[in-house]
């Protein structure tokens, strides 16, 4: 029997009990992400998990030192709450690219930690706490610098397009090599902090050489991966640490960033492995673009857009990351409310790779009052385009590119699409007639029912709306 | 616990993570990303385990960084989710 509650709570038994209840939460908690309607209930319910699990840990006897904890966690809100308040929406993939990162080094720093521990204490760790730590050390580091690099390009501090050196594939192998031929020396025997620290910095090499050469179209695939692996880290960590609430969560994520990854790969009709050679947003001429000859393309105004609009029964508004870089947002919802008010019915088209990382665009309409039970995924709307008087493109184009559904050579062949070229009449709205991101022409812009307005995406929409207020 | 204890909870772990997001839809893959993001932040009980019987500069060191990035990734990642999920919302 317990003499003292201090007793009772120290108890291990009782602090597993609490982890099983954290696990358990975050479980739950995924499970109501599952409607817009009780996600951000469900997202509480994992921070209650979370401090659970973190109120458990500091009632363990052997954990101490309350002052360096304190630093710790004061440090860590100290950046974490101005970052996560001010964020811009569109700015979201890098934030979370960034949240990823400190997370994979924070599996580097413990799992380095843990390591000199045993080693302080005369031997290296048992073989089943040992691979665990080798394992969260590659990938956490990875994940760290990886992480980072993904912020960089889209932050726009490092260039958008792949950079690559000659024989990238084969140092990345080396690098892999040494991280895996290191871990093996340490398992075997080898008690040295020397290796260790070099599995850390080959790893970090790696994490820097994968992320660099890919293109800033495919960053989507990217940060579901490096999610994926961060979450694998920390249930590496978790192993090594003996942590039920650890080894749960962090497979958790791991098995929602791999579902994202495959999702995202099969968006773009492009192997994880292909991607990750790189070099497919690089631009240049890739096959289908040049033809040589010019097509006619029919040019339209303002006040013909409006006319259109105003006078359909359903438009369906395609968005793409042009819409997001020009803020065009606000403006695409007030056209919307301005045709609904004349009965007009309006829907979204959302494309799965439509932002910077899944489900981007949706949070950026949702940020601009857009309810969500108007935004439509690909399946959902494809069948209702041919009952679709007008689809109005705006920022998009790969996404809309016919070819990818029709022409059997075309390098983007296979890729599934918005059918929007099925729609009554099209209207596109472009800057110009450069191609897009990948670099191939798009037969949807020569068709006979598509019509393009030029101009930056928000200037246009404010004319259309403008126009349309004057019907 | 013994190794093969605790493979057993991280397979199954595994399963259940793929059958519950597997239902989440598309519109909410960015908060569910942040999220998760957020809940593997729960290395942080790592560094609280270590630095304990950590001594020495370096490895308090180590654990007080692990625990900043840990508790950055946690508050940040449940909080910017808060802020996107309170967006979506049907229209009254």
């Amino acid at each position: 029997m317990y003499t003292t509650t201090a007793s009772f709570l120290q108890d291990p038994d009782f602090i597993r009990s609490l982890y099983i209840v954290a696990f358990s939460l975050f479980i739950y908690a995924l499970h109501e992400m599952n409607h817009p309607r009780t996600a951000r209930r469900g997202n509480m319910i994992g921070a209650v998990g979370m401090a659970i699990a973190v109120v458990a840990t500091l009632l363990i006897e052997s954990v101490g030192d309350y002052g360096l904890i304190a630093l710790g966690v004061a440090i860590g809100t100290a950046v974490g709450v101005p970052a996560a308040r001010s964020v811009k929406m569109t700015a979201m993939p890098q934030m979370v690219a960034l949240f990823n990162g400190v997370g994979g080094g924070a599996v580097a720093l413990i799992s380095w930690a843990e390591y000199r521990e045993a080693l302080e204490l005369g031997a290296n760790p048992e073989l089943d706490a040992l691979i665990p730590i080798l394992f969260a050390a590659i990938i956490g580091s990875v994940s760290f610098w990886g992480s980072n690099i993904a912020f960089g390009k889209l932050q726009e501090i490092l260039p958008g397009r792949p950079i690559q050196l000659p024989g990238q594939q084969f140092i990345n192998i080396g690098l892999l090599a040494v991280c895996v031929g290191c871990a093996a020396a340490i398992a075997s025997g080898t008690e040295s902090e020397g290796l260790f620290i070099v599995i850390l910095v080959a790893a970090a090499i790696l994490g820097n050489m994968f992320v660099l050469p890919i293109g800033g179209a495919d960053m989507p695939v990217v940060i579901s991966l490096l999610n994926a692996f961060t979450g694998l880290s920390a249930a590496a960590a978790g192993l090594a640490l003996d942590n039920v609430a650890l080894i749960v969560a962090g497979m958790l994520v791991g098995a929602s960033g791999s579902i994202l990854t495959m999702l995202m790969a099969e968006a773009m009709n492009r192997s994880i492995l292909n991607i990750f050679k790189g070099g497919f947003g690089g631009g240049g001429a890739a096959p289908g673009a040049g033809d040589g000859e010019e097509k006619p393309v029919r040019s339209t105004d303002a006040a013909d857009v409006a006319i259109q609009l105003a006078y359909a029964r359903k438009v369906v508004v395609a968005p793409g990351y042009g819409l997001a870089v020009a803020q065009a947002q606000h403006t695409v919802r007030d056209l919307a409310d301005e045709l609904e008010k004349r009965g007009v019915e309006v829907r979204y088209a959302i494309h799965p790779v439509a932002g910077r990382m899944p489900g981007h665009m949706n949070v950026l309409l949702a940020e601009a009052d857009v309810p969500y039970d108007h935004l439509k995924e690909m399946d959902e709307i494809n069948p209702e385009f041919p009952q679709t008087d007008v689809a109005l493109v705006i920022g998009a184009n790969d996404v809309t590119n016919p070819a990818a559904r029709d022409v059997a050579d075309s390098p983007i062949y296979g890729m599934p699409i918005l059918d929007v070229d099925k729609a009554a009449s099209v209207i596109v709205l472009k800057r110009s007639m450069n191609t897009g991101f990948a670099g191939i022409d798009n037969p949807l812009f020569y068709a006979e029912n598509t019509s393009l307005l030029f101009g930056d995406a928000k200037e246009s929409v404010q004319k259309v709306l403008k126009e349309v207020e004057n019907l | 616990m013994d190794l093969l204890t605790e493979l057993t909870i991280l397979v199954l772990a595994a399963f259940v993570g793929f059958e519950v997001i597997s239902k989440v839809p598309n519109t909410l893959h960015t908060p569910l990303m942040s999220a998760t993001n957020a809940i593997h932040g729960i290395v942080l009980l790592g560094g609280l385990y270590l630095v304990g019987p950590a001594d020495g500069f370096v490895d308090e060191l180590l654990c007080v960084i692990a625990i900043a990035f840990g508790t950055i990734n946690v508050v940040g990642g449940f909080l910017v989710t808060d802020r996107m999920l309170h967006m979506f919302r049907r229209r009254d």
